[in-house]
């Protein structure tokens, strides 16, 4: 058994990292630097000599007829693997032989006996090769096959060692998912198979009975032909019962599937039933079980004519083998294709760009009170314990995944795919079988330049990791201020005993990825910024520069499920008056500019202007886009010198119409401006880019950032009255004459946030600029709604003191009156999300205020 | 008539100096939240609260809605009426120890309903009507209603006619209002007819008492101001205060609102003059001053003291439809489709010569004295008066706003020809209540 010092050991890089010596590399004194940046803008598009281009999965089979043979990749494009030579690496992976277990008639038992046995994990390298891989073993039934099992594998293949090591645990319960679709519809296909047999078999049976009848009442019972009719029908017996038993074994696996039919609950392995079979077979008459089964054939296989087995026939070696579609039910197997398609996609890019995604997404999962506002939001509901099986092509309710299938955009992994919402049942296995023909493989090196890094079984590696996790350990985003802050009281982590470094499972079932610290620790981690600058992001100036520590070992106070204590929610005086720590300015000038270009230069397209696709109602606002209005942003904040009133509108709730006769350019500016909405909805609701007529007093509710045709038309004079009635609630941004009306902002916040001397350059980093400032303005927000003092007690008649606490909390945190308004209306729309949850209700009521405008020139 | 036209245009020009155009700084006005209400497909004019969270909404698609005030949300839509709506009212009464409020309408295809907004059914329906019922009176010490169109019809609570009387004017009732002992007031084209109900057991008998005949013109509104008083406004701006025992006429205003000259004016203007509207459209009181609507302007006037309060003569761009009186301030909505919200404030000293020369006023204590024209004083310097100051007002409607509905700190309900309702709420309180929300939820989950 593997315990978790030992994954500990496996998943340290110096423990193995060190072993491995590469025998091409030269003596540290000829060595030139690895990449060189002239050469190729991109050092991750190639890797040094890897045969192929990009990460790839591989499917492979061990067939009894031919051997190690790959059966399909994906992406399914050769040019995918280019010189890479499948064969060999199958063979590579296959050799691998993790099938200790013994399947067929076990010692002491006269019955083919199955195994339900674990998958393994292994990874292994190939240094001649340059491939790495994450290699997934299971196991198929197949009645024709030699022991009634066919071995298969499935293979993350990357040129990237780390990738393979350091994501081993995701790619783990990803594979296994695939490999739970293919097994559960191997076990429906293989049941049916024996069904089917049995019949066969039964029939035979008679018909020999029958002739054996015959040959008796002809030759006489002791004729030679009587005898061997007598021993075939003794064959034919033990043939029955032999399958009988089989076919009880396989359906007595626990199997139950979903009323939606698509979804395959994953099976858990009860241990008591291998003591079940065992005891069946010791019992030599167990009629209950068959009558079930047979009952149960019957009623279901009622169409099916049987047919007549010959005599040993049973290893044709000839035959034609299944196809791995035939083996599962179709259905499954396009499940599976589906799964590691997603797999294949969800992996694609360097190393850190998955950490931070997966980091990313982990933040953003703990902040979904908040997250509604400025996060493009994830496709499936935060916290749910559903899974949906989420890109199959049979949902199509999921449009905001958005795979375009560009192969080589880096970059696409960042639209939200949701990985990490895995269904808890996989990990949390109740227990293992208790078959004493352990399924283990601790390490097998049988090719010599094959590196096995190291490969455990499944279950113990669930145990390892599910085990250690009783308790959610879902560490919140605030929890670094609320500790600070003393609102919440930390209470101890129950679980300490570990310093796995690997992800952890909370108990229901999300992701909690590699904590940023921890991989930060890593040598020869090159890109440690954006970490770093996530880790500001939730942690506050004061993590960046500690020592990296694992998620447990951190503080307890990060490790905390995020609680409003009973105590915490009595009024304290002192609440709230440490928040002057909090003044995080520096916070908001962290490296963000070095950080983001590492992400932009994946499409240099980005920058260019062409590339500017305008942002649609209706269509889900990706990330990617958001990205790409980055730099529409930056040029509008450039070119306008108003544009933090503008911005201050939009973050403020005011609607900001956008006057203009010409599409394009009205369109441009909305596309520069939407990432600034709070809450600009899944497909972006809140933006009407182009509207044509004149707008309605509900269209003020529904949009907050309108592009309006300034035409000469009776239309357009309505449009004009309409404006006019309305100039209270909305500022008018007229780009004909570059002129805006707004009420004025003087604050500082929009000034950090949209300064128009800005050292960036790159549109996505200023997105992700401005992404990092709504961020902090969000957590603030936050704090503001939730922080008990300043709201209550509600008393109307002291209106003034509850003012005076917000106003002075708000000063606090860095914010004068001109933010308060921005920090009251963000605070206003999480009270609303929080109390009515995401889903929007018909009727808001819309807020505004009475201010006076004024115009702003050029 | 004589019309008191004094040399103080200027001061009449620094009563009313305040721009009307208020602008977009609006300290006082604490509606800061709104929410608009879909629901019906023509011109909503009438909003009848039901209790202190719901409200019904009627109009001329012949639907009543049924409203909560605090999430907007639309409770039940009544259906049934096939025209539009031309009367609606609340009618509360105790059935089994329990206070049941009941709704009932009218509409214009001469049928009257009696729903039961908790359930949204229709408990009852009238629908061979001689003509449409144009007003509905609740006596609700009576426990009976009254109908009022080109008949008087009272009904118990369970609709069942009681007693009738047909009238054989062209105009019919277009108002009523209920009078101490029995009786009661109705509004018939330039007529106030007073009514007498005659209970003898279990029967119910109407009978016209007397003809009140002093208004020139029809009478557009009819008020309850208090238990001694009631008043009429007539469409030429001739507001009478009744008596309410004895109906007779305790003070007799005409408004005439009177377009100050402007010399250089042509006579475009003075054809524009004649059109000022004065029809008093609609009044309302406190008990102790009467608001009107007269035109587009608001007219203040103070029962007790028998004098006006406060006037501005265009307090909308457009004729006014609906009035409300709290303590100093007050609120009218109007044709423009705004809401202004007013405040009474004491004039700066020296007030300036108060003109009281765009409305005749005469002191008069008996029916007479109307005909016999000279007011017995001149009222140079009306004592004690005070200014409209606009101190807010809700933009919104798109169409002229029919009516509003106050549910005091929960908001304002307005109606309006572009088919929406609107909630206006206090952000303020609302931000508040929400925030109480927030920690009621966290309390409750334990948590985030």
């Amino acid at each position: 058994m593997i315990g978790s010092p030992d994954v500990v050991a496996f998943t340290k890089e110096d423990d193995f990292g060190d072993s491995f010596t590469d025998p091409y590399s030269l003596p540290e004194e000829f060595t030139v630097p690895l990449f060189a940046h002239a050469a190729s803008a991109n050092p991750w598009t190639k890797t040094s000599y890897a045969k192929f281009a990009k990460d790839f999965i591989l499917v492979s089979e061990f067939s009894e007829q031919v051997g190690p043979q790959p059966l399909l990749t994906i992406p399914n494009d050769p040019k995918v693997c280019g010189t890479f030579d499948l064969n060999y690496f199958s063979l590579r992976i296959m050799s691998v032989d993790y099938q200790a277990s013994f399947v067929g008639h076990p010692p002491g038992s006269n019955y083919p006996k199955l195994n339900f046995v674990e998958d393994s994990k292994v990874v292994l390298g190939d240094s001649k090769e340059g491939a790495f891989a994450y290699v997934h073993h299971l196991t198929l039934y197949d009645l024709e096959a030699r022991g009634f099992v066919r071995p298969f594998c499935m293979a993350y293949i990357s040129a990237d060692e780390r990738k393979i090591m350091h994501q081993f645990q995701e790619l783990s319960s990803e594979f296994s998912k695939a490999s739970e679709f293919l097994k559960s519809g191997n076990r429906k296909a293989f049941a049916n198979e024996l069904e089917k047999k049995l019949r066969d078999l039964e029939y035979t049976r008679s018909v020999l009975h029958k002739e054996a009848e015959l040959q008796k009442k002809n030759n006489g019972c002791y004729s030679t032909q009587a005898i061997d009719k007598a021993n075939e029908l003794a064959n034919m017996e033990k043939s029955i019962y032999e399958h009988r038993d089989l076919l009880r074994q396989i359906t007595s696996y626990p199997s139950r599937k979903k009323k939606d039919g698509d979804f395959v609950q994953h099976e858990t392995e009860k241990p008591a039933e291998t003591s079940v079979i065992d005891d069946s077979l010791n019992s030599n008459h167990s009629e209950v079980a068959d009558k079930t089964v047979e009952t149960e054939c019957e009623s279901r296989k009622s169409s099916y004519t049987p047919q007549l087995i010959k005599a040993k026939s049973a290893k044709c070696f000839d035959k034609r083998l299944k196809t791995m579609e035939e083996l599962c039910n179709a259905s499954f197997f396009h499940q599976t294709l589906e799964q590691l398609n997603t797999i294949e996609k969800s992996y694609r890019g360097d190393l850190c760009l998955i950490y931070t995604s997966q980091i990313d997404r982990a933040l953003l999962s703990k902040q979904r009170i908040t997250s509604f506002l400025f996060e493009a939001e994830c496709d499936s509901e935060f916290g749910g314990t559903s899974k949906n099986f989420s890109v199959s092509s049979n949902n199509p309710t999921v449009p905001i995944l958005n795979f375009s299938g560009e192969p080589q955009s880096l970059d696409s992994y960042t639209t939200c795919i949701d990985v990490d919402h895995i269904k808890p049942g996989v990990e949390s296995m109740e227990g293992r079988p208790d078959s004493s023909t352990s399924d283990i493989t601790q390490e097998t090196s049988e090719a010599a330049d094959t590196e096995t890094k190291g490969s455990f079984s499944s279950d113990k590696s669930i145990e390892a990791f599910g085990g250690v996790s009783p308790s959610s350990l879902q560490t919140n985003y605030f929890d670094g201020l609320e500790r600070k802050s003393k609102v919440s009281i930390a209470s101890p982590s129950e679980n300490e005993s570990s310093s796995l470094a690997v992800p952890q499972r909370t108990s229901d079932g999300n992701l909690v990825p590699v904590d940023p610290t921890c991989c930060i620790g890593q040598d020869g981690f090159v890109f440690e910024e954006p970490l770093l600058e996530l880790a500001q992001e939730c942690y506050g100036d004061t993590v960046v520069n500690r020592e990296p520590l694992s998620l447990l070992q951190g503080d307890p106070a990060l490790q905390m499920d995020y609680i409003l204590e009973e105590s915490a929610l009595a009024e304290s005086p002192n609440m709230g008056l440490t928040f002057s720590e909090l003044n995080t300015e520096e916070v908001a000038k962290i490296t963000i500019e070095d950080v983001s270009d590492s992400t932009s230069f994946m499409s240099t397209s980005t920058s260019s202007d062409r590339a500017v696709s305008p942002f649609t109602y209706g269509n889900a606002a990706t990330l990617k886009q958001k990205k790409k209005a980055g730099h529409s942003a930056l040029r509008f904040i450039r070119q306008y010198p108003f544009a933090q009133q503008a911005i201050s509108c939009l973050l403020s709730g005011r609607t900001l119409v956008i006057l203009g006769v010409d599409e394009g350019t009205v369109r441009k500016l909305v596309n520069a401006l939407f990432i600034f909405i709070p809450n600009l909805g899944k497909y972006g609701e809140t933006v009407q880019p182009w509207l044509s007529s004149p707008f309605q007093l509900t269209d003020l509710q529904r949009w907050k950032l309108i592009g309006l045709q300034r035409a000469a038309s009776p239309a357009g004079s309505s449009i004009l009255h309409s404006l006019n009635r309305y100039s209270r609630y909305i500022s008018i941004l007229d780009c004909d004459s570059k002129t805006l009306r707004c009420p004025p902002y003087k604050g500082t916040l929009v000034s950090h946030l949209a300064d128009h001397r800005t050292q960036i350059k790159r549109g996505s980093t200023y997105f992700l600029h401005v992404q990092g400032m709504l961020t902090q303005l969000t957590a603030k927000a936050f704090l503001y709604t939730f922080c008990h003092h300043i709201h209550l007690p509600m008393d109307i008649n002291h209106q003034g003191l509850v003012t005076s606490r917000r106003t002075n909390f708000l000063l606090q945190l860095g914010y004068t009156v001109e933010e308060s308004k921005i920090v009251q209306y963000l605070s206003e729309l999480i009270k609303r999300h929080y109390i009515q949850g995401s889903s929007k209700g018909a009727n808001q009521s819309f807020c505004f205020n009475y201010t006076t405008s004024y115009l702003y020139k050029i | 008539m004589l019309r008191w036209i004094l040399g103080g245009r200027e001061a009449q020009g620094t009563v009313e100096s305040a721009a009307l155009f208020i602008g977009e700084e609006q300290p006082k006005n604490c509606f800061t939240e709104m929410q608009v209400l879909k629901g019906h497909f023509d011109i909503v004019r009438f909003l009848v609260q039901i209790d202190d969270l719901r409200f019904a909404s009627a109009g001329d698609d012949g639907l009543v809605l049924i409203w909560n005030v605090e999430t907007g949300e639309c409770l039940f839509v009544l259906r049934g009426h096939t025209q539009q709506i031309t009367a609606m009212t609340s009618y509360t009464f105790i059935r089994g120890g329990t206070a049941h409020t009941a709704l009932i309408t009218a509409s214009s295809d001469r049928t009257l309903s009696l729903w039961d907004p908790d359930s949204g059914n229709r408990v009852q329906n009238i629908s061979d009507l001689q003509s449409s019922v144009k007003c509905l009176l609740v006596l609700a010490h009576l426990d009976v209603w009254l109908s009022g169109g080109n008949e008087l019809c009272v009904w118990n609570r369970d609709l069942e006619l009681r007693c009738k009387m047909v009238h054989h004017s062209d105009a019919g009732i277009s108002a009523m209002v209920e009078l101490p002992k029995n009786f009661i007031a109705a509004a018939m084209d330039k007529e106030i007819v007073i009514f007498k109900l005659n209970l003898s057991g279990s029967d119910i008998a109407v009978m016209a008492m007397r003809h009140l005949a002093d208004h020139q013109d029809t009478i557009r509104s009819l008020i309850h101001i208090n238990d001694r008083l009631f008043a009429s406004g007539s469409h030429i701006g001739e507001l009478i205060i009744w008596d309410s025992v004895d109906w007779t006429i305790q003070a007799y205003e005409h408004i005439l609102w009177e377009e100050p000259a402007r010399d250089s004016q042509s006579e475009f203007k003075l054809n524009h003059q004649k059109q000022i509207e004065r029809s008093i459209q609609h009044m309302s009181s406190d008990g102790e001053y009467i608001v009107a609507a007269v035109g587009s302007g608001l007219y203040v006037y103070n029962v007790l003291m028998k004098s006006v309060v406060a006037y501005r003569r265009t307090a909308h761009d457009s004729n006014i439809l609906h009035t409300m009186l709290q303590r100093d301030s007050l609120m009218s909505c109007s044709e423009d489709g705004s809401v202004r919200m007013w405040e009474l404030q004491d004039l700066p000293l020296p007030a300036e010569p108060a003109s009281s020369g765009f409305f005749g006023m005469f002191g008069t204590f008996g029916r007479s004295s109307k005909q016999t024209g000279p007011p017995a004083k001149k009222i140079p310097e009306v004592p004690g008066l005070r200014s409209l100051e606009l101190i807010g007002d809700l933009i919104g409607h798109s169409g002229a706003v029919q009516m509003f509905l106050s549910f005091k700190e929960k908001g304002l309900v307005t109606c309006s020809t572009d088919q929406l309702l609107i909630v206006w709420k206090d952000g303020e309180l609302q931000s508040q209540l929400r925030s109480l929300a927030v920690f009621q939820k966290l309390e409750e989950n334990q948590g985030l």
